[in-house]
């Protein structure tokens, strides 16, 4: 336990501290969705009708940004070999280091995008279902989005390939997580977004560590 | 069966009969099943002749899936036997595979301009092909990616059995976002097609599958060739 342990707080140290901490997604999260009403014009009723839903459009953009670095320093510096090592099995690891990345960001986001729905013309009653689904689909994006920074770690221009790897997977969770958004609230795609998460989570690490284990050799 | 193949030399040898018979066979089908579509089916009572290209459309469709089960089924075979083979049938099958899901994107929204009155619909059949296109190309941009052959082929086959898992989910949750599009043409133990388009529609569908297996084939063989100018190339250059 010990080794899944640590690697929880050295990965949370390591996204606390660095370019900004938890600071940074969330600038860059507020950045995106004030881009929204510049693009579609500030009107009320047209954003209350199409605003909320792209909260979840910059949710998944600000954490598509993260994905980039999530593994290379780990196999530059050789904490890759370390882990491979380590009693704990790596898909263990790579769980722990999402859910560090969940704890670090996805949270801070989902905190986030009470604000951002309620100056996107969100009605208020939605926001707590809001913030639960941005909190449960970056727990599902963390979890596809392991498998694109392990496959492209390591890889030229590997933030394009992730982009390019990742994002259809994320439609599920934006179909649902949009319609949590748009009015749906707890109901039915609160449960099946739910679904989205857990799915992702158990095959997301898997697949991550079997590309991992490729870096290794 | 699968060790059968996995020796190189016996694959050149097999599909060096196997690929003018597949591409024979899908060109006898062809001749057949294009006139039979474009002149001597029965135009729709609804839609007149633009139903004609649901000949194009629907095989494309479905090769485009069965283009990707073949890739997922290359993908398992070579993660857990790693067969090389099985690494060269799945890279041969995404382009082709993304051409078939390009030729079906491509000849809907032709056919949705007069039919629904607009040239693309949101809607789950659709957004969902779209997908499976996006999946193709990540999945081809991997393997151009990653400079080592044999780790290239191992992480695409990851990516590959990922998109295999996620595909009837992603299906789902377009089909239950919106839709526009006619249901499957099978339901239940009948089709939804009047008798009369079946035949050529099956027709139709043989031919793109005899192509697919011919251009497979020949892909293949092009890559393993390739593979054995480099390794010559390699041995004189010592």
């Amino acid at each position: 336990m010990s080794a899944l342990s640590a690697t929880f707080k050295r990965d949370l140290a390591l996204a606390w501290s660095a370019g900004g901490g938890a600071l940074a997604p969330v600038g860059y999260f507020f950045g995106a969705t004030t881009l929204v009403p510049l693009a579609m014009g500030a009107e009320r009723a047209l954003l209350a009708a199409a605003g909320p839903p792209l909260v979840w459009i910059a949710a998944a953009l600000a954490i598509l940004a993260m994905l980039e670095r999530l593994f290379q320093a780990d196999i530059e510096d050789g904490s890759l070999e370390q882990m491979l090592l380590s009693p704990a099995s790596l898909e263990m690891i790579v769980l722990v280091k999402g859910a560090a990345l969940w704890v670090a960001v996805g949270l801070p986001l989902a905190l986030a995008s009470a604000p951002a729905a309620i100056a996107l013309q969100a009605p208020l009653h939605l926001i707590p279902a809001i913030v639960a689904s941005v909190a449960l689909g970056s727990a599902a994006f963390i979890g596809m989005g392991l498998v694109g920074a392990a496959i492209a770690a390591g890889v030229k221009r590997a933030g394009v390939l992730i982009a390019l790897i990742v994002l259809p997977f994320f439609a599920p969770p934006i179909i649902f997580g949009a319609a949590v958004a748009a009015g749906a609230g707890f109901g039915g795609p609160f449960l099946i977004l739910a679904g989205c998460a857990a799915a992702s989570i158990a095959i997301g690490p898997i697949a991550a560590a079997a590309a991992l284990r490729l870096h290794a050799e | 069966m699968i060790s059968t193949f996995a020796n190189p030399a016996r694959f050149m040898a097999f599909s060096a009969w196997a690929t003018p018979i597949f591409g024979a066979l899908a060109a006898v089908l062809f001749v057949v099943g294009l006139p039979w579509a474009f002149q001597f089916s029965p135009a729709d009572y609804q839609q007149g002749e633009t139903v004609r290209i649901m000949y194009v459309h629907v095989p494309a469709a479905w090769m485009s899936l069965i283009a990707y089960a073949t890739m997922g089924g290359a993908s398992f075979v070579s993660l857990v036997w790693r067969h090389a083979l099985a690494d060269v049938a799945a890279r041969a099958a995404a382009p082709i595979g993304a051409t078939f899901a390009a030729i079906c994107l491509i000849t809907g929204s032709i056919w949705g301009a007069p039919t629904w009155g607009t040239w693309w619909e949101w809607d789950g059949r659709l957004t969902s092909m779209l997908v499976l296109f996006l999946i193709y190309l990540g999945y081809i941009a991997l393997w151009t990616a990653v400079d080592d052959e044999e780790k290239a082929g191992r992480f695409a086959a990851i990516l590959c059995l990922v998109g295999l898992i996620n595909l009837p989910i992603i299906k789902f949750s377009v089909d239950w976002w919106s839709t526009l599009h006619q249901r499957s043409i099978f339901q239940g133990s009948s089709m939804s097609v009047d008798p009369s388009m079946v035949g050529p529609l099956m027709t139709m569908f043989g031919a793109y599958a005899a192509l697919f297996a011919a251009l497979l084939l020949v892909s293949m063989r092009a890559a393993i060739n390739r593979r054995r100018v480099e390794a010559q190339r390699l041995r004189s250059a010592q």
